[in-house]
């Protein structure tokens, strides 16, 4: 295999490590902090439960962020120089606001919110509560910017095909950011939503009833249901937006290989790109018009439109696009359903009386949001080739000169190493979980309530 | 507001600055972790115990120096970090294994705890073996060949020491009794291990470049230069003296290692700087050469003079907030 493809192999893992992570982190912060506030007014203890229980999560999780944040910082110079060497002059201020504003804030402040709440007034630690969840929102915030300007690049000019940067107000809003970002924020809360679900049934499940276990698992189904549609909201703006900007992805995510007006919605399809058309097609007529154009009748573009003269196409490889996209609308349903479901057997029997079966697979759907956010995250990211700065830098150019050999010892390396991190992520979750019921963390004089 | 040649060196002064804190605060964590197999289980507790609320914000500086290369100086950060593809490799996944291990020997069943102190350690080794190997590699001019890559395996063992030594010295400072004593002992034998690392450097660096050479031995330099060699050898035999009658029974001077060690890296790195200025690939590419567009060098400029002072501020705080003995790691 040719460093180019192993590159993007380790690139690829690489990424799709991290983000569970960070998908994690970004909305659990606004969450503990939300339970430490609730402690703090209702001086209810199940609410400090919750947070010494869930602040264990969030060290964990980011962690695990923070190393493989790190190893992906290093890769854009050991296998991507020629990204830094094109659009460094823009990529280069973004990722230095990010570190600069957000990374050490988060980094610092963790600190003192894991381990000083002994050590500082109750009011600081709420304060560094906050700081870490806002450092976390801020470093997705420039993160997003950053990867929305290579899918919609604005306010730079080339000049001996380097990019410089020309409007800075364009390049940080530029036009798929705002959508690109609550995309993003509403996925890390429904991602944070189920998981606090699904470890709360679990924990139910296993006897324990505790009433912080309860008050989680109501506080994770009315999250999901809550933000779910509100996600599908956010989400076909974002479809809209990116069917204006990068009609090729849209495209691809259809399997519409032809421009025309009233497309059918594809439920089912093997995409060929050989033969360019779709085998086994099973499909609702002129329901992507009326998606994508609001008008059975709406022209939206076709595969066929990007192909270079020489025949080599200008689009996305079609069957990941139109795959990802589909398992990542799949399980957006299924989350909704289950959120729903969940919200109105509470309403009827109360979040101590839920049915087994239900709990059960809440307990499977724990990490719904991951499987929703990893085929979203390869939607938008595949969807870009064989671009990696939209319409400036192809990836095939920024790949770097080194041996295949040496990629692929450090790719089989970092692989090892995320499947063996992955399961102990898991278990470690899974493990807390089973400990919570014999486990009750000693109320500190700085955090009991005032008599 | 900021010329086109002032700039870059700003720039090159702000990554040095980064490196300097990362050696020196990711220097004593990982120490503690390469001493991990010397100490006894409730031992490691206390070990990590005193790192626990700082060695997040200490790996930051690693990540903000690669940033400034990445971002200020593009040009040198793909030649510099595609020659050294492998140890680049091998530090990342030690960090990754470290950074995970801490929390996971926490969180993880009782009887996975060891394992996760195995990595622990492990991921510290790779991590200072790897830097030091990198270190050598630098100072040789990135080149590939048997003596460059013995060199560098030799500056690969001497870091790991002196990373052990000012982890031994930062437990002096943070533990008592038994620990402090042992923590004692592991720094008289780390000592030996920094006046050989730092002695090999300093006599290679002039010898692979002879315009280092010049720069160090030419008249006037030769006697204005004298006092860092002389000051890292007075050092050298104070920290010694204090070794031999650590720990003091009311535990004054129990900051002495740390503190000297601290100063004993910031000479060691002001003669590196000294000695490779104004060069970023050695002998290849300047500061200048290799810098990024004015334009957004200005940019990241003037956030970077509002925001750096502010992480330093609550940098500070932190380190004042955990101040005193470590005790135990709880999250009360």
């Amino acid at each position: 295999m040719d460093t180019l493809l192993l590159s993007r192999i380790q690139f690829g893992a690489n990424i799709s490590f991290h983000i569970l992570f960070p998908t994690i982190t970004i909305a659990l912060g606004w969450v503990l902090l939300f339970f430490k506030l609730r402690f703090q007014i209702t001086r209810d203890r199940k609410w400090m439960d919750l947070y010494m229980f869930w602040v264990k999560v969030f060290a964990l999780s980011f962690a695990l962020g923070v190393v493989s944040g790190i190893t992906m910082s290093f890769q854009f110079g050991t296998n991507w120089p020629g990204f830094m060497e094109t659009v460094g002059n823009v990529a280069g201020p973004l990722l230095a606001y990010e570190v600069l504003t957000a990374f050490f804030l988060e980094a610092v402040f963790l600190g003192i919110m894991l381990f000083g709440a002994s050590r500082v007034p109750v009011w600081v630690h709420t304060l560094a509560t906050f700081l870490v969840a806002f450092g976390t929102t801020m470093s997705a915030f420039w993160i997003i910017v950053l990867n929305s300007w290579m899918h919609t690049p604005a306010g730079y000019e080339l000049r001996d095909g380097i990019v410089f940067a020309t409007d800075w107000w364009a390049i940080i809003f530029n036009p798929s950011m705002p959508y690109r970002l609550v995309h993003m924020l509403l996925a890390s809360g429904l991602t944070v939503a189920f998981l606090i679900a699904g470890v709360s049934a679990y924990r139910h499940l296993k006897g324990e009833r505790d009433a912080s276990v309860a008050s989680g698992l109501r506080f994770g189904l009315i999250l999901g249901a809550l933000l779910m549609p509100v996600q599908i909201i956010a989400g076909d703006m974002h479809g809209l937006n990116t069917l204006e900007h990068q009609p090729q992805k849209v495209a691809a995510m259809e399997a519409n290989w032809e421009t025309r007006g009233n497309v059918p919605l594809v439920l089912f399809a093997l995409p060929d790109q050989t033969l360019r058309e779709n085998r086994y097609e099973i499909s609702i007529p002129s329901m992507a018009s009326v998606i994508l154009k609001h008008d059975p009748a709406g022209v939206v573009p076709g595969l066929n439109d990007f192909v270079a003269a020489d025949g080599t196409a200008l689009h996305p490889p079609v069957a990941p696009v139109f795959w990802s996209f589909r398992v990542m609308i799949g399980t957006g349903v299924a989350m909704l359903a289950a959120s729903w479901l969940g919200v109105a057997l509470i309403w009827r029997r109360g979040a101590d009386a839920l049915p087994r079966p239900y709990l059960m697979l809440l307990t499977a759907m724990t990490f719904a949001g991951w499987l929703a956010t990893l085929a979203g995250w390869y939607t938008t990211e595949i969807g870009r080739q064989p671009w990696l700065v939209q319409g400036v830098l192809t990836t095939k150019a920024a790949v770097g000169d080194i041996a295949s050999g040496m990629v692929l010892s450090s790719l089989l390396a970092y692989m090892a190493i995320y499947v063996a991190l992955l399961a102990a992520y898991i278990g470690a979750i899974f493990h807390l979980a089973r400990k919570g019921s014999g486990f009750q963390p000693a109320v500190t004089p700085a955090l009991q309530p005032a008599e | 507001m900021f010329t086109a040649e002032a700039l870059p060196l700003i720039f090159a002064a702000l990554m040095g600055l980064s490196i300097l804190l990362y050696v020196v605060l990711d220097g004593f964590d990982l120490g503690v972790g390469l001493l991990f197999p010397f100490a006894d289980v409730d031992e490691r507790d206390r070990m990590v115990a005193s790192i626990g609320p700082f060695w997040d914000a200490n790996e930051t500086w690693l990540v903000l120096a690669i940033g400034i290369l990445l971002v200020a100086f593009p040009a040198a950060h793909g030649t510099i970090l595609t020659a050294l593809y492998l140890p680049v490799a091998v530090m990342l996944i030690g960090l990754i294994l470290r950074g995970v291990a801490f929390e996971f020997r926490a969180k993880a069943p009782v009887a996975h705890k060891r394992p996760w102190d195995v990595a622990f350690w492990a991921g510290s080794l790779m991590t200072a073996l790897s830097q030091g190997f990198m270190l050598g590699m630098y100072v040789m001019g990135l080149r590939w060949g048997w003596a460059e890559v013995a060199f560098a395996t030799l500056t690969a063992g001497a870091l790991a020491v002196a990373y052990s030594f000012i982890g031994a010295a930062w437990t002096i400072l943070k533990t008592d009794g038994d620990l402090q004593r042992k923590a004692v002992s592991w720094a008289r034998g780390g000592i030996w291990g920094v006046v050989l690392g730092m002695g090999a450097v300093s006599m290679a660096t002039p010898l692979v470049s002879p315009r280092i050479f010049d720069k160090w031995f030419r008249f006037p330099e030769i006697v204005t230069l004298a006092p860092l060699p002389l000051m890292s050898g007075l050092l050298v035999v104070l920290l010694w003296l204090s070794l031999r009658r650590l720990p003091t029974r009311d535990d004054s001077f129990a900051w002495f290692p740390f503190a000297g060690a601290v100063v004993l890296m910031v000479l060691g790195f002001f003669g590196m700087a000294y000695s490779f200025y104004p060069y970023i690939v050695p002998e290849k590419l300047t500061i200048w050469e290799a810098a990024s567009s004015t334009e957004s060098l200005s940019i990241i400029l003037v956030g970077t003079l509002f925001v750096l002072p502010v992480i330093l501020g609550y940098t500070v705080l932190s380190y004042f907030i955990f101040r005193g003995k470590a005790t135990r790691l709880s999250y009360d």
